[in-house]
């Protein structure tokens, strides 16, 4: 019995840091008022390109590639959404497309093959046309990862116990620091820290790299620390979730870390039904709930009187000019 | 006496207008001095400059004797210079020692809440205020929310204040205990520039007034040496009547009859809890209170835009409780909606077709089918003569239209009577807010010609003159209830003020 427990829950932890990770970033985006809609595209390019580079270069510039990556394709999110006051939701949809697109083309077979020859020559022919990747190492924390049941929180890769120290250190900064009140006040009321002397516009594209960094390094995880085998579109949705998820959580980093869980144990739960032929009804049912409960959240969130209980940070998504 | 601020030849131009045009203006140590003049006069925008918002196409700078270039409110803040907006700028959701301490550059990167807890409450103490730092801005009055910006100002050690109408939403005695923080800062030494268009309130709290028209300095006066009359001269270059222009007309049947009627606000919690009033013919009913008590979502019920939860009301003794507002038009309700920019036009369409957006369904405007632009242009044309509605064409949008003309075109379309004769009731929502003197003195006769002509009227107000001039009698709402209501007679500011706190006091 505690075996089965232990693979669940660790399981539910390693699916979980996906949306955790993702999550964490996009808080910071939304709660400086910039909904940031292309995760999904930059997870699925951060997945892409950690495969490219791992295989060219092994896991540690893999995964610095897919950060910066993802800060540079968030870039483009603000330069249009914040300084060119565009609407967020068509910008954002259409980073996804781009990194959906984009991720698909660099990892087909032939162009993988010619990037990852140009990045190095050297490269032994067999790796060339493989579809997937050496997976993250486990790290087994000496002493805690014995402890029965929660030692699997200590038998995880280095992006896990990242997402560990991340997550309250997010929470220390946006709620403890003068950084942190600047950003949450320019996603609450914009012409408030305008008048205080604050740098609307940068503090909006900081976060918006920082969502951006932290999608490239859910996407870098998703891939070499959960599922290393390649194939288009692996995110599968997982960058909507994460943003229903940021919803769940109301925009506070330690919340998320709970809803991430909840998430992850919902999806393991679902595999392990299916094993036990609950799933004959149709799996689909099954497979269904994440994004069922992820609609929900949107749904929830648009409704007005909603929105002002959970405390929706109150110019989200609303571009800032100084002259309105 | 030192001077702290001095404007010299100060000029700004916006496209088509200069807002200011060689401005010369002066503020001394130990002095509220009033900045006077209508809307559009030019007084935000010197300010603005003054606070590093704008920057000026000529003049010079001058703070405490040295030249300065004010690139942005950053520069105005490190030199002293603390600014008031009309509309607040805090941060709803965050505490009040957040919304103190935003922006300010002192310690390191983790704030010392304890600190600054200590030192704001040591701070309001000193001006009498009893504000609790942790206390979140949406729990605030509207009262509190103005100390939390003076507080702001005062805690970066600010010693040119610069207040934008800041009695605006404010009770009688809020205001007095305002006036009094800033007779106090002004002995410490701090000079306080007081921007108004309420001639009360420079007799009240000035030392020195400078009146702006049109962009220019009229003049600048001590305020003992000038009278009410005199400035109003100067500032709109015309005499101007004071007193009542009640015109008398007989009351009539009950035109509205409202039963303990309760309606939900946008938060999800009852806004209006439980009001019961009447409005009978020939009737003008004012609405007194601080705004957001309830007064938007008591007209929106009225008016069919928001559903009650509980209560009746009946039009002409027809209960008419929860219709919609096309059902209530017809029923003849005719509504101004407050922020008529906003809520009252569509900016993108014509004029035209923003005088016929109720009457376009009605013949001869339109058959079963087709619309008759014909008609409408005509009849169109007929109201922006009547109206007096300044515009090219009835063809030019109505985003392109002054504020004072998007007002006279809702009075246009709601109270014409292109829907078959005058409106029984009619329903006006902060109509005068943000209009200048002239606009203002248009609305009120409007009103007082339909109240002769036997409509029943409610008029929401946040302005106490305005209500006192108008009104036959006086609700003062507050908290979503009717605290009172004051026959003209016996009503007067210091009544409907005691009205209003004491329902604050009891309810927080």
């Amino acid at each position: 019995m505690i075996e089965w427990i232990e693979s669940v829950l660790g399981l539910t932890i390693q699916v979980g840091t996906v949306y955790l990770l993702a999550s964490l970033g996009e808080i910071y985006a939304e709660r400086s008022g910039v909904l940031n809609l292309g995760l999904e595209g930059i997870m699925v390019m951060g997945a892409a390109l950690s495969f490219i580079f791992t295989l060219a270069y092994g896991h540690l510039v893999a995964i610095l590639v897919s950060v910066v990556t993802g800060i540079l394709m968030s870039l483009i999110l603000a330069v249009m959404a914040v300084y060119m006051r565009l609407n967020q939701t068509v910008t954002g949809l259409a980073l996804t497309m781009l990194g959906l697109g984009l991720s698909g083309f660099l990892a087909s077979p032939e162009v993988r093959k010619v990037m990852l020859l140009a990045l190095n020559p050297l490269l032994p022919e067999s790796l060339l046309a493989i579809q997937e990747a050496p997976k993250l190492p486990e790290i087994h924390v000496p002493l805690l990862s014995g402890i029965p049941i929660i030692g699997c929180f200590f038998r995880q890769n280095v992006l896990v116990y990242v997402s560990y120290i991340a997550a309250p250190l997010m929470w220390f900064i946006l709620f403890k620091t003068r950084p942190g009140l600047s950003l949450r006040s320019v996603g609450e009321n914009p012409a408030a820290a305008d008048a205080m002397g604050i740098n609307v516009f940068r503090v909006r594209c900081v976060a918006t790299m920082i969502s951006g960094g932290f999608a490239g390094l859910a996407g870098a995880y998703l891939f070499l620390g959960f599922q290393p085998f390649w194939r288009e579109g692996l995110t599968a949705g997982k960058g909507f979730i994460a943003l229903s998820l940021v919803i769940l959580s109301t925009w506070n980093p330690l919340r998320a870390i709970l809803g991430a869980y909840l998430f992850g144990g919902v999806e393991v739960i679902q595999y392990r039904l299916q094993l036990f032929g609950l799933g004959a009804l149709s799996p689909y049912l099954l497979t269904m709930l994440p994004y069922l409960v992820a609609i929900a959240a949107l749904v929830a969130v648009s409704i007005e009187s909603v929105r002002k209980r959970i405390g929706v940070p109150a110019s989200l998504g609303i571009p800032y000019s100084r002259e309105e | 006496m030192e001077k702290l601020v001095e404007l010299r030849g100060i000029v700004k131009r916006f496209p088509g207008v200069v807002a200011n045009d060689r401005v010369d203006f002066e503020l001394r140590r130990g002095e509220v001095h009033a900045l006077l003049g209508e809307n559009g006069a030019g007084k935000t925008t010197l300010m603005n400059i003054l606070y590093g918002l704008y920057k000026p196409d000529e003049g010079e700078i001058y703070v405490r004797g040295k030249r300065v270039e004010l690139r942005s409110p950053r520069d105005a803040i490190s030199l002293g210079i603390g600014m008031v907006h009309q509309n607040f700028r805090l941060v709803e959701s965050h505490t009040v020692l957040e919304n103190i301490i935003l922006g300010l550059r002192e310690d390191g990167l983790r704030i010392d809440f304890e600190k600054h807890r200590r030192r704001i409450i040591e701070l309001s103490e000193r001006y009498g205020w009893k504000i609790d730092p942790m206390a979140r801005i949406w729990q605030l009055s509207a009262g509190e929310k103005q100390q939390v910006e003076l507080l702001k100002i005062l805690y970066r050690g600010a010693e040119i204040l610069i207040l934008d109408e800041p009695t605006s939403v404010l009770t009688v005695q809020e205001t007095r205990r305002l006036f009094e923080a800033l007779r106090r800062m002004a002995r410490e030494g701090k000079g306080i520039i007081f921007i108004t268009h309420k001639l009360n309130e420079v007799m009240e709290v000035s030392d020195r007034v400078t009146v702006m028209r049109r962009g220019r300095v009229v003049i600048t006066k001590e305020t003992r040496e000038t009278t009410k009359a005199e400035l109003a001269n100067y500032m709109i270059g015309r005499p101007i009547v004071f007193g009542q222009k009640k015109a008398s007309a007989q009351l009539g049947a009950v035109v509205l009859k409202v039963i303990d009627l309760k309606v939900l606000g946008d938060r999800g919690y009852p806004a209006v809890n439980g009001v019961s009033l009447e409005v009978r013919r020939g009737e003008i009913l004012g609405i007194a209170g601080v705004s957001g008590n309830g007064q938007v979502e008591l007209a929106e019920a009225i008016a069919g835009l928001r559903k009650p939860l509980a209560g009746r009301i009946l039009l002409n003794g027809v209960d008419a409780t929860g219709m919609d507002a096309g059902k209530m038009i017809e029923l003849g309700v005719a509504y101004i909606p407050p922020e008529g920019n906003k809520l009252g036009i569509v900016p993108g369409f014509r004029v035209v077709d923003n005088l016929f957006l109720k009457a376009y369904r009605y013949p001869p405007y339109s058959n079963k089918l087709l619309l008759n632009w014909g008609k409408m242009l005509e009849k169109a044309r007929e109201l922006i003569e009547e109206f007096g509605i300044v515009t090219p064409s009835a063809l030019s949008r109505a985003s392109s239209l002054s504020g004072g003309n998007i007002q006279r075109l809702i009075l246009a379309r709601e109270l014409s009577g292109i829907i078959g004769g005058i409106p029984r009731l009619i329903v006006a929502a902060y109509p005068t807010k943000g209009l200048d003197i002239g606009a203002t003195e248009f609305v009120h006769d409007l009103l007082l010609r339909y109240k002769e002509m036997g409509s029943g009227i409610i008029f929401i107000s946040e302005d106490l003159e305005e209500l006192l001039l108008l009104s036959d009698r006086i609700a003062v709402m507050s908290g979503g209830r009717i605290r009172g209501v004051l026959a003209r007679e016996e009503a007067d500011a210091e009544k409907i003020g005691l009205l209003m706190s004491e329902a604050v006091v009891q309810a927080g």
